[in-house]
Order: structure tokens, then sequence, then C-alpha cells
């Protein structure tokens, strides 16, 4: 493939996925190491360092979109941002030292529980319970608007949410994505966070938690110009188009497809990390 | 005690702005050195199977911006994805500043805990990379 071919098939291909992504609410970010890797022939290295740059561009990007509905809450954001920004560095330098192939069937695991995760239905008990004396320290408590007026929330259990979003930030770091499904479960399930509020502020520390990482891919070359843009110009205009779209008839069975595809990208990106293909 | 939403969501609301313009500077800065790269060697060879490592003058931000500026298609590319990069440290600089004229000294402390690991990342990594 000459350099003309191979850029616009990169791009074609990000597009699809940031696409996928952003109508499914699964990410994007997600199959972009197994595409560039499968398909294409990269370097995991490479292909992480690419997939991590467009995860900043499509968390940055769609910002305005959240922020204009008034879910997201910059406190909760901030303090759990330490978490995922210091599980990031150190996931970044993980990334030298893990060989190829485990960091394959690590991402292999994380393909198949992103895809648990969005297929499952949440049974979600909201009993009445005492405000948490840490969180009310640390002024996480807030409100959202609801279809009957403001709805107040309390937060629990901030030291498993902090640890839960270290993990997070750690596998962002190690593998180049943008964790949101982790992220989301750390303050839905385990911090008893109302669901749009945790996933809209997940949105927004995707972008700072990838931020982290990228400085040490940088420094150690795994960001290649001439790959990263196809990679970042595609998913951003697919994720635009995304939220455009919004075509809601289609959305489920749609969102089933995806599922499917991102399972088969794990299945393969785990035999291919356990017959030693990295 | 709760936050007051109206007031976080103004910032936050001026926030995704400036992100949003951040990532379309980057994207046009991006594409500006992309129409350079492809009409320079649109034939040539790529493989990108094994891994090489960039090299030096594409890997840190003092050594980035000479070589964009000095006109080389891969390095102005590579000043985009810096810009990229820079757009989530803007929002936590601009986050730090909101809390300093909310008066809320708890978390002016946790932001600028959060923007050192980032500048540490951008800056200080190569050291130890």
């Amino acid at each position: 493939m000459n350099v003309l071919e191979f850029t616009f098939l990169v791009w074609a291909g990000a597009l699809v996925a940031g696409f996928l992504g952003s109508l499914t609410g699964l990410g994007g970010g997600v199959v972009l190491v197994p595409l560039l890797t499968i398909f294409f022939h990269v370097d995991l290295r490479y292909a992480i360092g690419a997939s991590l740059v467009s995860v900043i561009a499509t968390s940055s990007g769609s910002a305005a979109a959240y922020v204009k509905e008034g879910f997201s809450n910059i406190r909760i954001g901030m303090f759990l941002e330490i978490a995922t920004t210091l599980g990031a560095l150190f996931g970044a330098y993980l990334t030298a030292k893990v060989p190829g192939n485990a960091i394959a069937i690590i991402f292999g695991t994380v393909l198949m529980y992103s895809a648990y995760v969005s297929r499952r239905t949440r049974p979600r008990t909201d009993i009445e319970q005492p405000p948490d004396r840490l969180a009310t320290k640390l002024k996480m408590n807030g409100a959202f608007p609801d279809t009957s007026g403001i709805r107040t929330y309390n937060v629990y259990h901030v030291p498993a949410g902090f640890g839960v979003m270290w993990v997070a930030g750690t596998l962002s770091g190690l593998l180049g994505i943008g964790s949101g499904a982790l992220k989301v479960v750390a303050m839905d399930q385990a911090m008893k966070i109302p669901f749009k509020v945790s996933t809209t502020t997940s949105n927004f520390m995707i972008g700072v938690t990838a931020a982290a990482s990228a400085g040490v891919y940088l420094s150690r070359g795994y960001i290649d110009p001439s790959l990263a843009m196809p990679v970042m110009i595609g998913v951003l205009i697919g994720s635009l188009m995304g939220t455009r779209v919004l075509v809601k008839t289609q959305t489920k069975s749609l969102r089933l497809v995806f599922s499917v595809v991102i399972v088969l990208l794990g299945v393969e990106m785990m035999f291919k990390g356990l017959t030693g293909g990295f | 005690m709760t936050t007051k939403p109206l007031d976080d969501d103004r910032v936050e609301g001026m926030i995704a702005h400036l992100l949003r313009a951040g990532v379309v500077i980057a994207a046009l800065v991006v594409i500006g050195g992309a129409v350079a790269y492809l009409g320079q060697h649109p034939r040539a060879h790529v493989d990108y199977r094994t891994f090489h490592s960039e090299p030096d003058n594409l890997k840190t931000v003092h050594t980035i911006i000479p070589t964009a500026f000095s006109g080389d298609p891969r390095g102005v590319m590579q000043l985009g994805l810096l810009l990229l990069i820079a757009t989530p440290i803007a929002r936590v600089i601009f986050s730090a500043v909101a809390f300093v004229i909310e008066g809320d000294r708890m978390y002016v402390g946790f932001t600028l805990l959060v923007l050192a690991v980032l500048l540490y990342s951008l800056f200080g990594s190569f050291l130890i990379a």
C-alpha cells in the first residue's frame, strides 16, 4: 500500500468506528486498536498512540453537546481525575514493560467486558440513605434537571469509586482507550451517582485522563503523525456525524450488532495475543 | 451541602466552547500538515509493522514546535496533535481559575494536583521515558 491508499483506508475505517461508537454510545476508541493491528498490520504501540489521540479529540469535541444538558458534576469529575490521571501515567509507563502479547490479552478482556456492561440492564434500588460524610465534605452531592424539576442526589463510597477510577486510568494509559465503560461503572454502580450524571461526567474525564498518558506516549515515540492524522480526523468527523444523526428506531439493533463486532474483535485480540501474534 | 448547579453550568459551558475551539484549531493544523504530507510523497511505501520510535524532533514539546515552523509536514501534523493534547490541559487550568473565583480552596488544590500530573507527563516524562 502507498501513502495515499493507506491514509484513505485508515481514515475511512476510523470514520465508521467513530460514527458507530457515538451512535451506539459504546465509544469508537475501543475498536480502533484492533482495527489498526488486525486489519492494517500496524504495530501495537503505534496503534495505541493513534487511538489515544483520537480519544482526546472525541471527548473534547463532544463536550459542548453534553454540557448543554446540565448533568455533569465538575467537582466529582475533578476529584476523580486525580485517580484517573495518576493511573494513566502508571499505565503509560507499563506499556513499555508489559510484552505486547500480554497487552493484547488484556485488551481482548476489556473489549468483551465493555460489550457485556453495555448489554446488562442495571437493577438499581435507590434506597434513601443518609448523606455520606466524606462525599459531603468533598461537596460532591449535587442536583440536575429532571422531567419533574430539579432532582438532588447524594454520592456514596468515595474511596471505592476512587479505586475503580485508578484502574480505569491505568487501562486507559496501557491500552490507549477512553475507559468510558469502567468510569461509568465506578460512578453509577460504586458511588451511586445517577446514570445521566455518570455518563456526562465520564465524557469530560476521558479527555483529561488521556492527556495524562499522551505526554508519555509522545516522548516514547508512540505517536506517529502520519498514522494519527487519518485516525483523528476520521474518528472526529464520524463521531460528530453520529451525534447529529440519532436514528432512534435503528439504534437498538445497531447497538447489538456493534456489541457483537466488539466481542469478535476481543476474541481475535486474545487469540493473537495467546498465539504470540504481537 | 449541595453545589450551585447554575454557576457551575455557566463555567462548564464556557469550558466546553473552549474545548471545541481547541479541537477545531488542532484539526485545522493537522489537516494543513496532511495536505503537504500527502502531496510530498503520495506513492511512497508505508509500513507500520515494526516499531522504530519517532525521530527525536517529533517527540518533545520543545523540538516539535521548531520542526513544525521549519515547514516539515510531519512536524506540522505533530504540532496539531500537540494542540489537541493541550485542550484538556487548558480545561483543567480554566477549572482552577473558576474554583479560585468561587473561593473553593479545597478544589483549587485538587485541580492543581491534576494539572501537575498533566504537565509532568507532557514536559517531564521524557527524562525517564
